[in-house]
């Protein structure tokens, strides 16, 4: 599985309520709440954005709330993968459990600027950038993690081991 | 090898001896918490395991306080959609409108939350009951739907960093000061994975609504949990709420610590943390002149009856600066009683404040007091990201109660000294 698309570079701190503001949150509709994501810190995000892009940011990306309306919004903005160099604790768990690929990998971070052109191997943790030809290798998920994207999310993987 | 009181709650959970850092584990909840936001999207999850019931009826509790009363169309088809599992399912703690409270507030309130608990909720200030010693951790909606499925969840084995208490608040000073101290110390990302362990002299003197406040801000600087020793005010509240008996952990004396950081609480001084971030913390000395247009008073971080009456104190027989919107809102419907007997209300409605009714509404930009383009407002609330509170132009400067109120009676961020309360 790979992601290819146009880079979309924010700094430290993303959090949930620039991602998706709470005042969104009256309704758990994926596809309005999408449309309005990253509305408070990059109002033409949702203009921009093409389905594969790729959102990468410093430390602490999703802090703050745990709304999964977040990786949700992100999600379904067609974002198909997220780098950070560090992601806030929920919001990890969060798109694992809805099947929002990221990536930890500061390296990576340091040399991807906003608009270049990135290339994410899932199996490999391979992260290439096309744009100035350098790559880096992210730190692989454990197993039991892996597990669950296999599974396509927790329930999934639940349901499989209940029936077991 | 020895543990901290996190790890050791976490492994009696998981059925285990030893648990170490980094280890994943499937444990054992005691409690599920959802709220209106995130519990409908919680339900639609839990849908596809097509279960006809719960793990256990007595260990969800749902709490409609985000929208609520709810505040528009889609808010209360939100909270119908809630109500509606609650009562298919026979759900034993779903607290309607009139019952309710800010959950964090409600749940140690009504008993919910025991020492040596592990508790998740679909809310990130679930961290809050840490300060009765139990284990408890905020997580999405759809760790919410597992967790009602199998009574189970996954976590990993945090490190933690310690704090040492030592000394005594001073006069204005509380948890608030202290947990924006230490935001400002380590930073928003400063405790991240991390659980965040509370020791020493000093705990004895802070009291339990410290305690809240304290574990409730502990995700602001990104940690897992917030934990305080269990010692006798801890174990008296128990006693007074909780029907089950406490279960008391202690970390080893030879436990682990990633750091200990020493704290003396005497030299703490008001704090107040500038936007747009929780750690851009400033003593009140530090301040400066700034005007401002709101202060909010409540919400799970400091609705609890002594942040009532602190603000009471300073309110009492004075008037809010012309202006100034100031907005008061206890925690839970059993608080906001209290502040009635007491008089509390009463100062607040002559002082030219608003009192509300239990909600988080101000607090999360939702209703009950949005900011418009540039304004400011000085909050107790525990978040002051852009657009936290309104318009992306507007300000939050989160504050202890005594700061919030000293500030409403000014017009600027003011230090409570200034008033002349004695
Ligand atoms: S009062 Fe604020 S921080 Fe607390 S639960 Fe409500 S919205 Fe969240």
């Amino acid at each position: 599985m790979k992601a290819h698309g146009t880079v979309f570079r924010y700094k430290d701190n993303v959090d949930t309520d620039v991602i998706i503001p709470a005042r969104y949150l009256n309704t758990s509709d994926a596809a309005e709440l999408a449309s309005h994501c990253m509305e408070d810190i990059d109002p033409t995000f949702i203009k921009r954005v093409k389905a594969g892009d790729i959102i990468v940011a410093d430390k602490n990306f999703g802090c703050g709330s745990s709304r999964e309306h977040a990786p949700l919004a992100i999600k379904t903005a067609k974002i198909s993968c997220v780098i950070a160099s560090s992601f806030a604790r929920i919001f990890y768990r969060n798109s694992i459990n809805i099947g929002l690929p990221i990536l930890e990998c500061p390296e990576a971070v340091k040399g991807i600027r906003d608009g270049d052109t990135v290339e994410v191997d899932f199996t490999s943790g391979l992260i290439s950038n096309l744009t100035t030809n350098e790559s880096w290798k992210a730190e692989a998920f454990p197993p039991f993690i892996q597990k669950m994207i296999e599974a396509e999310g927790l329930v999934q993987y639940l349901k499989k081991e209940m029936a077991k | 090898m020895s543990m901290t009181m996190t790890q050791k709650i976490l492994a009696e959970h998981a059925g285990l001896p030893q648990v170490h850092p980094g280890q994943l584990v499937m444990a054992d909840v005691d409690l599920v918490l959802g709220n209106d936001i995130t519990s409908p999207v919680a339900i639609k999850e839990f849908a596809k395991f097509n279960l006809d019931k719960v793990f256990d009826k007595s260990k969800v509790a749902l709490v409609p306080d985000h929208f609520t009363p709810n505040k528009d169309i889609k808010a209360a088809q939100q909270c119908k959609c809630m109500r509606q599992f609650a009562h298919d399912f026979d759900i034993e703690h779903y607290f309607e409108v009139g019952q309710m409270g800010i959950e964090h507030a409600l749940l140690p309130e009504q008993g919910l939350v025991n020492a040596g608990d592990l508790i998740i909720g679909a809310d990130s200030h679930t961290c809050t009951y840490g300060a009765l010693g139990a284990f408890s951790t905020g997580v999405g909606s759809t760790d919410m739907a597992a967790a009602m499925a199998t009574g189970k969840l996954w976590f990993k084995i945090p490190q933690a960093i310690r704090f040492n208490l030592t000394g005594t608040f001073t006069r204005w000073v509380s948890g608030k000061d202290l947990v924006l101290h230490i935001i400002g110390m380590i930073g928003v990302d400063g405790a991240l994975y991390k659980s965040i362990e509370f020791c020493g002299t000093g705990v004895a003197s802070t009291t339990m609504d410290d305690r809240f406040t304290v574990c409730n801000m502990a995700i602001e600087a990104g940690a897992k949990n917030g934990i305080f020793p269990v010692d006798a005010v801890a174990l008296e509240y128990v006693a007074s709420h909780c029907k089950r008996l406490p279960k008391v952990y202690e970390a080893d004396s030879d436990a682990e610590y990633e750091r200990t950081v020493d704290i003396d609480l005497g030299a703490i001084r008001p704090t107040v943390a500038f936007p747009h971030l929780p750690e851009n913390a400033k003593t009140i000395d530090e301040v400066g002149n700034v005007p401002i247009d709101q202060v909010v008073i409540g919400s799970c971080t400091n609705g609890r009856i002594s942040d009532l009456r602190v603000a009471a104190q300073l309110l009492k027989g004075r008037k809010v600066a012309k202006g100034v919107r100031t907005i008061i809102f206890p925690a839970t419907q059993q608080i906001y009683l209290q502040a009635m007997e007491e008089g509390l209300l009463r100062i607040f409605v002559e002082a030219g404040a608003v009192v509300s009714t239990p909600t988080c509404g101000p607090c999360l930009g939702g209703h009950m007091g949005i900011l418009a383009e540039g304004e400011r407002a000085v909050a107790t609330t525990n978040r002051n990201f852009v657009g936290r509170m309104g318009h992306v132009q507007s300000e939050v400067y989160l504050a202890s109660p005594a700061v919030a109120a000293a500030s409403a009676l000014t017009g600027r961020i003011a230090n409570p000294e200034e008033i002349g309360v004695n």
